[in-house]
């Protein structure tokens, strides 16, 4: 079974909510976002998601264009993403999630990917622009090869789309809170839990919310009702701020411990 | 996905509701100034050697150039789907001046993205789309121009989608961006062929059109596509040169990948990274190309080509000089493509050149580049 689907099995047997941190791969250096990782996995994060740097990140807020510009000063490619999973594997057992423009994947060879990424230890693959659908190979080629395909759902879903985005992912739904892209906000919208219920009418898969969430209070919020609670930008903000010194592992494991725990104490309101 | 589903039946609505169709004519008729001419090049003509020279004065267009067609069909779009705002990209500063220009006749809020190196070579379309009531903000993430102005356009419509309409200003872009675009472009060539017809009395044997994310080729192609006699050219820009990495030619050095929600040749490294580009023109200064260009390089229906930035400066010149015409640089690349293979076709033959815009907006940007080689303006 992939790592994602044991992952949230043991969290829905303890009736907990999973913790999902988003950083950059390769800000600012490959190393320490390995040794990154691994405070992740150390802070009580459940699953982590791995973007993958591109030229053009267009779903993406200003903090995390500047982060895959970082990356891409290095030339940090897909290819070493994938490598970097392999290396991390030797330690560590935690779900990874590449999150990914079609592009690079495209030019990777979409067969070649999904095999690497097998063979490499990668669990899950969200490729942000696109849509369920829209490449049968895609999804024909990662369920072949065991590797969950994460797909979004946002607020201007429609009920036939949600239900096909509902079939279409495994691992789990990755449902964006709010109209736009990544980055901090001050509130979480009320149609959230709304729409997380709509999407659970059509699949027994996780969903998961992300887009916005940044403090322990908004964590604890979307827990009550949410399968995950993915937070992004606010790390990969404080990445950008120690970059490479030494210490920044630990920077990231303070801040995220108490979004970890908040999510975890959140008293959940619907069941899984 | 929902708004593009939801653009696309809108606009299948408008496309068969007479009162639409009757409000674009009026306004291409009245507000345009369509048709535009058809003129024939007599002394670039003689002067070439070859075939017969015409011109398709899209430079006429209200505005200064072919933008117009679809920014205004897209602008009355947006009303008629009763939203309130409308934003653009732009990279010239055409298109962008093109959709203030409708929003300020339709009465819509305007806001247009554009890369700040744009800015800096376009600074009297900026200062005209301020004139117009529109909002200009700068683009300064990535290369600075016409991509990341579209990089830019799609966040901010992604995040306020409910009342907002994104004009695209080129076939490119997801369905059903590249038809709306083509579709409202297309009266370019049903103008010329009956212009032709009525000129020459016969169809043209070449057509000729610079190619950016390439609306003024579609435009003026489509008409004809199905008339086999009719060749047809695309020329890109070349920059410095291919070989430099300094261009725009994405069918002499692209493969087919995924940029802005479209499949098609997109200049990109081995691991799928976007590559910068470069052109003298801002317009033609985009790593990929619409999607039915692709599929018509691929079927072997329309040639494409490429000229170099100072080619395309040469043509600008000459057909200042020559014609009393002043072209757009990007149009300029049609030209200097012509002055190449023309003169080798015989004098029976007829061409027409989109001639897409007018070269106001350059003659800053031209001037620097003419005087640094030496030319003496």
């Amino acid at each position: 079974m992939n790592r994602i689907d044991q992952k949230f099995q043991a969290l829905a047997a303890k009736g907990e909510t999973a913790f999902i941190p988003y950083i950059t791969a390769g800000d600012p250096t490959l190393s320490q976002t390995a040794r990154i990782v691994l405070e992740l996995e150390r802070a009580g994060c459940d699953v982590i998601e791995l973007g993958v740097p591109f030229s053009d990140p267009i779903a993406d807020g200003v903090v995390n264009q500047e982060a895959a510009q970082r990356a891409l000063l290095h030339n940090v490619t897909l290819h070493d993403v994938v490598a970097l999973v392999r290396d991390l594997r030797k330690t560590s057992q935690v779900p990874l999630v590449l999150f990914t423009y079609y592009n690079p994947v495209l030019a990777y060879g979409v067969e070649a990917f999904a095999k690497d990424c097998k063979d490499a230890g990668v669990d899950g693959v969200l490729c942000v622009d696109l849509p369920p659908g829209e490449d049968e190979q895609y999804k024909r080629s990662l369920d072949a090869n065991g590797i969950a395909t994460v797909f979004l759902a946002a607020p201007t879903s429609t009920a036939d789309r949600i239900a096909l985005i509902a079939k279409q992912s495994s691992g789990f739904v990755y449902y964006v809170s709010r109209t736009g892209v990544t980055g901090e906000r001050t509130d979480i919208v009320s149609t959230v839990q709304g729409m997380v219920a709509a999407i659970k009418e059509h699949t027994s898969t996780p969903v998961a919310v992300g887009f916005g969430i940044s403090t322990p209070a908004q964590a604890s919020e979307v827990a009550g009702y949410a399968d995950g609670v993915i937070v992004g930008s606010a790390i990969v903000r404080l990445v950008g701020q120690y970059g490479e010194a030494p210490e920044t592992p630990a920077k990231v494991y303070e801040f995220v411990k108490p979004l970890v725990d908040a999510t975890k104490s959140a008293h959940r309101t619907a069941s899984v | 996905m929902h708004p593009l589903m939801e653009l696309e039946a809108a606009y299948n609505k408008a496309q068969s509701d007479p009162e639409f169709i009757g409000e674009l004519a009026a306004l291409r008729k009245h507000y345009i100034g369509r048709p535009t001419p058809l003129y024939f090049a007599k002394r670039l003509t003689e002067h070439l050697g070859g075939a017969k020279i015409y011109f398709k004065r899209e430079d006429l267009a209200h505005t200064g150039a072919h933008k117009i067609n679809n920014a205004l069909g897209q602008s009355l779009l947006a009303k008629r789907m009763g939203k309130r705002r409308v934003i653009a990209e732009t990279g010239a500063g055409q298109h962008g001046v093109a959709t203030a220009t409708a929003c300020a006749l339709l009465g819509l809020e305007c806001e247009v993205y554009m890369g700040t190196e744009d800015m800096e070579r376009q600074k009297l379309n900026v200062f005209r789309m301020r004139l117009l009531g529109s909002k200009v903000t700068p683009v300064d993430s990535g290369t600075k121009t016409l991509k990341d102005a579209i990089n830019e356009a799609m966040r901010d419509w992604v995040t306020n989608v409910a009342d907002t309409h994104y004009v695209l200003g080129t076939v490119e872009g997801p369905h059903p961006y590249p038809v709306i675009c083509r579709d409202f472009q297309k009266v370019i060539g049903e103008e010329a062929r009956c212009q032709i017809l009525e000129a020459e009395g016969r169809l043209p044997d070449l057509l000729i059109a610079c190619v950016g994310g390439g609306s003024n080729a579609i435009g003026l192609f489509f008409e004809f596509i199905q008339d086999e006699s009719v060749r047809m050219i695309g020329v890109e820009a070349g920059g410095h040169g291919p070989a430099t990495g300094m261009h725009a030619a994405r069918f002499a050095g692209g493969v087919v990948g995924m940029l802005h929600g479209a499949m098609s040749y997109v200049l990109q490294d081995e691991n799928g990274q976007i590559m910068g580009t470069h052109s003298v023109s801002a317009g033609l200064d985009y790593p990929s190309i619409g999607p039915e260009h692709s599929y018509w390089h691929d079927i072997g229906r329309v040639e494409y080509a490429y000229a170099n930035d100072d080619e395309a400066l040469a043509a600008f010149t000459m057909a200042s000089r020559m014609e009393g015409i002043i072209p757009a640089l990007e149009s300029a690349h049609a030209i200097a493509y012509a002055a190449k293979i023309v003169p080798a076709l015989s004098k029976e033959q007829v061409v027409i050149i989109n001639m897409s815009g007018r070269g106001d907006k350059d003659v800053q940007q031209a001037a620097r580049f003419l005087l640094e080689g030496g030319d003496s303006l």
